[in-house]
């Protein structure tokens, strides 16, 4: 004779067992989880940074913020354009006001709380500008180390993020070598240069490759082996950032100095 | 069942099997392993066709000569022809249908950009030709005297020759 | 304003999108998780290995740990920018991150801290059952603690002698599963930090140790220091009672018994010391020897922008004065509270230095950052990463304790085990 508690009992039983293997491993279903490396695909975003040929007009970054919808006056930015100004007696000074968005127009290097330092046109060894934006890294970190899989990388080598998933937690800004990453002001979830990937999937340009007069921004396909962009990156003597941190970089640089961070 | 230490058991699959349930309510279908694998490619599918419908604000320099004919035969042979149209005459989105006309920014913000001078040869910058602007006419727009269409110096607005 | 910008100064070379994102209720969190896992630690030492001079203090902290539960989480939900979202972790969890476990360590720590409260406690709830069952005309409130007792009785009503030997070994099994899970789930919540291979001071797997070890130091400190507060309320409270019934405990008895138990718990939380301090001096030597890439900018960090707060603060008030404290003869009750509060200000702000001295230098190596806490809020960011929210936060487990205490009380239990 079964009485009421017992059967309540054999009944959560019975459910909990129907429910548990339908849902609770989806996640660690092998055939999904079996999903290989090298994606089969046609393309490989990738991107190809000529230092040597950047002016620090700043157009790049005006125009990222406009298309991608980044408030304009934020202090944050998908991407920006570092100075670096090497003096005689070997010290470097970096700046990036504003993220260069209004392009760099005085001598003085702004150093933040420290104020602006004035340097003389004489003491000046070296100076050039350098460009930077995500680097859609073939292992990227940040991607890694979301909990909740809000952040991903799409088969072309983009990693983009889902607005409708993430939660804020920051883990992936932390998890960025190259500090990519911040909090949309609008938002309130993790933001990151996605090679304007509403363009690029209609065969445009980024907004920043489009607004550069000297072609010091390119994008091409690594798997298209006559891509120009590809070839280059095949050909020349290029560098990445940070390589340490085995990330695999996919932004390329041509004319790339010891002191750049 | 007489064994009453079983009873927190009870409780313990009664919460695994309601977090069981909720998640079947709240994750989207799509939402799965894909290309990059669980590390990089755990993701709703769905968004990546949300990320390529964003609007596309600029243009390019494509269509510009369609209709404006003019300033391209204006602007094609002069060293300002490498910039594009939509740097200093602002977004596109559906010009001429939305919005009618474009702004133009005369401000001398946007020419001190590359034209503000500083000293460095290692970079492109150094071979621009640049002014200081705060004492190169500051109170002035540069476009009262240069054309910024055609700016090569014997090109300046005939006011200002004179 | 952007997220971070608030709180954040900026010196030389820092990224444009450089802030410090992860603040007060980041130093928090580890902070709390460790008092949980401490606590939980020190009662299994009763349970467990049987350590029998722990008895009084191992159902007082056992209480304690499932008060601190919920707080441990807190933090994080004020932190998130999307917290309605929190519950993702458990819907969709990514386990290559460190975070996405949490959700399943806490639940699964929740769950036996629950379990062995409920078996510690399952004799004087259904003695309570009964005697407010047998008793006529019930004021509402007798009536509202019935069916609180009758719920978390679970209809389990059997107290007899095989059912609370039954008990007992229960407990033993779940402190026993308690201890690594605790471990893990303060462990983990180190490689949360060590993992991050961004950041140049956080990367070590020292630090899911270095953490197991201080959460250890600060739970035992944290429930001497409680265990103290409550007993001079208990012999104030009696003191004032005993004019009236000569029956309670004098005051002299209970202080025997308290400075008892203090000192034999002071003994633990020496030893779990000397363990932290040497892992902590161990990966500072390590890093000053092996001087990596990161090692320039970290040695400004350590002993030039936080000295105060690594060397005066951290190891000197919070390890090397407690320690002189505690180990000199003749314990008194008011030379353990001292150290104890101080053994806790020293781990806060061994946290603090992990977690905003991770980000007080720019990832490009050429700047640094520092955060300047919001004490009074202008909104509802600056509330809940400032001064206001990380008090909210500390203030929330004693006042749970007190509501638990009201259902299972600590003190003067018959207890099943």
């Amino acid at each position: 004779m079964m009485n009421r508690r017992e059967f309540c009992k054999k009944t959560m039983i019975a459910v909990g067992g129907l429910v548990l293997p339908l849902a609770a491993f989806e996640v660690f279903d092998p055939s999904t989880l079996r999903a290989e490396k090298e994606g089969r695909g046609k393309t490989r975003w990738a991107f190809l940074v000529d230092t040597r040929k950047c002016v620090g007009c700043g157009f790049c970054v005006k125009a990222c913020k406009v298309e991608n919808e980044v408030p304009y006056d934020a202090n944050v930015t998908r991407t920006w354009v570092e100075r670096y100004v090497t003096t005689t007696d070997g010290k470097t000074y970096i700046d990036s006001p504003k993220g260069g968005r209004d392009g760099f127009t005085t001598m003085k290097i702004d150093q933040n709380l420290e104020g602006m330092h004035e340097i003389k046109a004489e003491e000046i060894s070296r100076a050039f500008f350098v460009p930077k934006l995500c680097n859609q890294c073939d292992n990227p970190p940040c991607v890694q180390v979301c909990p909740v899989g809000a952040t991903y990388q799409t088969e072309d080598g983009v990693v983009l993020v889902d607005r409708t998933w993430c939660i804020g937690c920051g883990y992936c800004i932390m998890g960025c070598p190259y500090s990519v990453r911040f909090f949309h002001p609008v938002y309130h979830v993790a933001e990151k240069c996605n090679f304007c990937y509403h363009r690029i999937s209609k065969g445009m340009k980024t907004a920043c490759v489009d607004a550069c007069p000297f072609e010091a921004r390119r994008i091409g396909n690594l798997k298209d082996p006559d891509d120009p962009v590809t070839k280059i990156i095949m050909t020349e003597r290029v560098n990445v950032l940070k390589e340490e941190f085995g990330t695999k970089p996919q932004v390329f640089y041509l004319g790339l100095s010891k002191e750049v961070k | 069942m007489k064994n009453h230490v079983l009873r927190p058991v009870f409780v313990v699959i009664a919460v695994v099997v309601g977090i069981v349930f909720t998640r079947t309510l709240l994750v989207p279908g799509d939402f799965g392993v894909y290309e990059r694998g669980y590390m990089y490619g755990w993701h709703r599918k769905s968004n990546e066709e949300e990320w390529k419908t964003v609007r596309v604000k600029y243009k390019t320099s494509k269509a510009c000569p369609e209709c404006h004919e003019d300033k391209y035969n204006a602007i094609k042979d002069s060293p300002h022809a490498m910039i594009s149209c939509e740097n200093c005459h602002g977004p596109s989105y559906d010009h001429p249908k939305d919005p009618l006309g474009l702004s133009i920014d005369r401000r001398r913000d946007l020419c001190v950009r590359c034209h503000s001078y500083l000293p460095y040869k290692t970079s492109g910058r150094g071979d621009i030709p640049g002014i200081n602007p705060e004492t190169h006419y500051p109170q002035a727009e540069c476009v009262m005297c240069h054309i910024p269409h055609n700016p090569k110096p014997m090109n300046q607005k005939p006011e200002v020759k004179s | 304003m952007v997220h971070g910008e608030a709180w954040t100064l900026k010196e030389f070379f820092v990224y444009p999108n450089e802030y410090i994102y992860w603040s007060i209720q980041i130093v928090m969190y580890p902070f709390m998780t460790g008092l949980v896992a401490g606590a939980f630690v020190l009662s299994s030492l009763y349970h467990v290995f049987g350590v029998k001079q722990l008895k009084d203090i191992a159902r007082f902290s056992l209480v304690f740990s499932l008060a601190l539960l919920p707080v441990a989480m807190m933090p994080l939900l004020l932190h998130l920018q999307q917290p309605q979202r929190g519950i993702n972790v458990m819907m969709t969890p990514h386990f290559t991150s460190a975070i996405a476990a949490f959700g399943i360590v806490f639940t699964t720590y929740g769950m036996i801290v629950a379990s062995e409260i409920w078996f510690v406690y399952r004799r004087f709830i259904v003695e309570s059952v009964l005697e407010l069952r047998a008793k006529d005309g019930r004021s509402p409130v007798e009536s509202l603690r019935l069916l609180v007792y009758s719920v978390i009785s679970m209809g389990a009503m059997d107290i007899s002698e095989a059912a609370l030997h039954k008990d007992e070994r229960a407990v033993g099994i779940l402190a026993g599963i308690g201890i690594p899970v605790a471990c893990f789930l303060h462990g983990y919540a180190g490689f949360i930090f060590g993992s991050v291979k961004a950041n140049a001071l956080w990367m070590t797997p020292l630090m899911p140790v270095i953490f197991i070890c201080s959460a250890v130091v600060s739970g035992i400190a944290l429930c001497i220091a409680t265990y103290i507060v409550t007993m001079e309320i208990r012999k104030l409270i009696f003191a004032w009672r005993s004019k009236n019934d000569p029956d309670l405990p004098s005051t002299e008895e209970l202080k025997s018994a308290e400075i008892h138990v203090v000192t034999m718990t002071a003994k633990y939380l020496v030893m779990f010391m000397i363990l932290a301090i040497t892992l902590e001096m161990l990966d500072l030597i390590f890093r000053g020897y092996t001087a990596v890439k990161s090692w320039d900018i970290v040695r400004k960090v350590i002993y030039e922008k936080d000295f105060t707060k690594i060397f005066i603060l951290q190891y000197g008030l919070g390890n090397v004065v407690p320690f002189i404290l505690l180990l000199m003869p003749r314990l008194t009750i008011r030379r353990a509270l001292l150290a104890t509060l101080l053994v806790l200000m020293g781990v806060f702000m061994m946290r603090w230095n992990v977690v905003i001295g991770g980000q007080a230098f720019s990832a490009s190596f050429a700047g640094f950052m520092e955060y300047k806490l919001p004490l009074w809020p202008d909104s509802l960011e600056t509330f809940k990463e400032g001064l206001m929210g990380a008090l909210t936060v500390i203030v929330t487990p004693f006042v749970l304790f007190y509501l638990v205490t009201r259902i299972l009380p600590v003190f003067g239990v018959k207890d099943s085990h």
